[in-house]
């Protein structure tokens, strides 16, 4: 018996360390090519370990481009400003949604349902965005239209639903408008919530292109996303840089290869980097959901 | 009488009518508008007029007539369907699958590590996981492509063989949000009780045995619902996915161009509005109604799990 259990668990633990790895694999990959030189990714392909370890096409990338500075900078804007605005917006709506006392919140939580189950599609979408609102080559394409997410109200409203209703009365009791209630009690109670949703919010607003593909042509507006599919498809671009002499210095030739590789650990960079704190709370944030959705 | 004891309900609430509006002018501008905006599909779109001031089809169904007659629309319909079917069955397998792994896994560390490894691919962008499938596939470095060779075989030229797309994007699926679809299952496994298991055992079930008639009958609410949710989403593909992994690839469109995409180049590429807005309309409108079923046969199973 005890035998038996043992060979089935080391199927087990083979079966889901195999997929464990398929998963960190083409990391490694990457990681590994944006360090590797030119030559050895011509002969060897990819490989999880470099063979000569050279940090040039991070030299290039970082020296060579202004392009890819400006890049970062917009996806650095971008995702702070949109997930400070988000937050601030769609914790507001949430609290009249929670409002028990008033009498016409179901009205406006109907108002914000009908546009979970309706879409009007990408045409209609596209020209409101582009002939009236104006939004082409700006910044705020970026961060405008997906500002107000339903779903994300839904979450806050629900934790907004939890919180005993008798400190929200006490309160009136003392004076304090809602406004005041809203910012001073309800928010800081409702912490755990909007850390999820933030957290929600920017790793969307960081890993978007979309927005970008759609509305900017501009290149100085380009998101981080939206420059490295550009480089994928044509790296030649970093030569008509202005730096491109330095860059010459570096390198004769671009490594065209382990540049694109380069790029893309400098985009996922910071979610590695914080992935530990994501992974928790995008998990507390699941199960928030999954009780109440 | 009644309007104005609403008047003066509005207004002894008019702080919280404030803090409501800007949530509802962005709703109202990104997601209201469009809506109206779907009778562009009936008209023949001018620029300068705009959407609600050009003039009406004639005939009022001229778009659909138009994109009927077409072969790369059914052909995009099809494969949305088609695509999204493998990709909800193939997601249950490794989802339920992996669930059930991971929670028969004794060593705690091992458990949250394997957790964690498989859970990664969820938060990066399709873009970079257009890159990762770039270098396993390509035709002259991709890790797929020297491996052949080391056997002993031809490369093969991926990105001109649609064939086998079908199979390379469930698979890029599976890596990327696996380890997150499991969290639900794994969720209700953990909270079913452990002594099912312990009298199970003294009966002398095997493990395989109790997998078969505890853990999986304990997801089967679970795994219905999600499931008549994600048929409830059939009519769309995910745009990023299938920009990112096909982009202009046109060699591929024949089983990788869906309504998504199709509309997309319709719209921005060829210029062809007409023909993408009434791909557009078909799409909302059946999405709805698929939406609303599903929603209403969801509520049917388990109540609290709908999402309205």
């Amino acid at each position: 018996m005890a035998k038996r259990f043992s060979i089935s668990q080391t199927v087990i633990v083979t079966a889901v360390t195999l997929f464990s790895l398929a998963c960190l694999f083409p990391f490694l990959m990457v990681i590994s090519g944006s360090l590797s030189t030119e030559k050895d990714i011509m002969n060897f392909g990819y490989s999880i370990w470099p063979k000569h370890i050279t940090f040039d096409s991070y030299k290039i990338l970082l020296l060579g481009s202004n392009r890819i500075l400006d890049a970062y900078v917009i996806s650095i804007i971008v995702t702070v400003v949109g997930t400070a605005l988000s937050l601030f917006v769609t914790s507001m709506g949430a609290y009249v949604m929670a409002r028990r006392s008033f009498k016409y919140r179901n009205i406006l939580s109907v108002y914000v349902i009908v546009t979970m189950l309706f879409n009007g599609g990408l045409v209609p979408w596209y020209i409101i965005c582009v002939n009236y609102l104006h939004l082409k080559d700006t910044l705020w394409a970026l961060i405008l239209p997906p500002l107000a997410n339903a779903f994300n109200m839904f979450l806050i409203r629900n934790f907004m639903l939890s919180i005993p209703e008798d400190l929200h009365e006490s309160a009136k009791m003392d004076g304090a408008g809602e406004l005041r209630i809203y910012s001073r009690l309800i928010m800081p109670l409702a912490l755990p919530v909007l850390a999820t949703v933030g957290l929600f919010v920017a790793l969307g607003y960081w890993n978007d292109w979309f927005l970008g593909l759609m509305f900017v042509d501009k290149q100085e507006l380009q998101p981080l996303q939206l420059l490295l599919r550009t480089l994928i498809s044509n790296v030649e671009f970093l030569k008509s840089s202005s730096n491109a002499a330095a860059m010459q210095r570096i390198s004769a030739q671009i490594p065209s290869e382990s540049i694109k590789m380069a790029l893309t650990v400098i985009t996922i960079g910071p979610i590695i980097f914080l992935y530990p704190f994501l992974q928790r709370y995008f998990v507390k944030g699941l199960m928030v959901g999954a009780v109440k959705g | 009488m009644r309007s104005n004891g609403m008047l003066r309900e509005l207004m002894r609430n008019r702080t919280l009518l404030l803090m409501f509006l800007p949530v509802a002018v962005l709703l109202f501008l990104f997601n209201y508008l469009p809506l109206a905006g779907l009778v562009i599909a009936f008209k023949d779109f001018n620029f300068q007029k705009g959407i609600f001031g050009s003039d009406w089809m004639h005939p009022l169904f001229n778009n659909f007539d138009y994109l009927f007659s077409s072969d790369a629309a059914f052909r995009a319909i099809r494969n949305t369907i088609l695509l999204n079917a493998l990709f909800i069955v193939v997601g249950l397998v490794f989802e339920v699958g992996l669930a059930l792994l991971l929670n028969e896994m004794k060593n705690r560390f091992f458990k949250r590590l394997s957790q964690s490894l498989t859970f990664l691919p969820f938060f990066i962008s399709w873009i970079v996981v257009g890159v990762f499938a770039y270098n396993l596939l390509n035709f002259e470095s991709g890790a797929v492509n020297r491996f052949v060779m080391w056997l002993g075989f031809e490369p093969i030229d991926f990105y001109s063989n649609a064939g086998l797309w079908p199979f390379i994007l469930t698979m890029a699926i599976r890596w990327k949000v696996t380890g997150y679809g499991t969290i639900v299952y794994l969720a209700a496994l953990t909270s079913v009780d452990n002594s099912y298991y312990e009298a199970a055992s003294i009966d002398g079930a095997t493990r395989w045995q109790q997998i078969r008639y505890i853990s999986l009958p304990m997801l089967r609410p679970t795994i219905i619902i999600l499931t008549l949710l994600a048929v409830g989403r059939i009519m769309n593909a995910d745009f990023g996915m299938f920009y990112a992994m096909v982009g202009d690839a046109s060699l591929l469109f024949p089983t990788t161009d869906v309504i998504d995409t199709f509309v997309y180049r319709s719209l921005r590429k060829s210029g062809d509005i007409g023909m993408a807005s009434a791909a557009g309309f078909l799409q909302s409108i059946i999405a709805f109604v698929l939406v609303l079923a599903s929603n209403y046969a969801a509520r049917k199973v388990d109540k609290d799990s709908a999402i309205f």
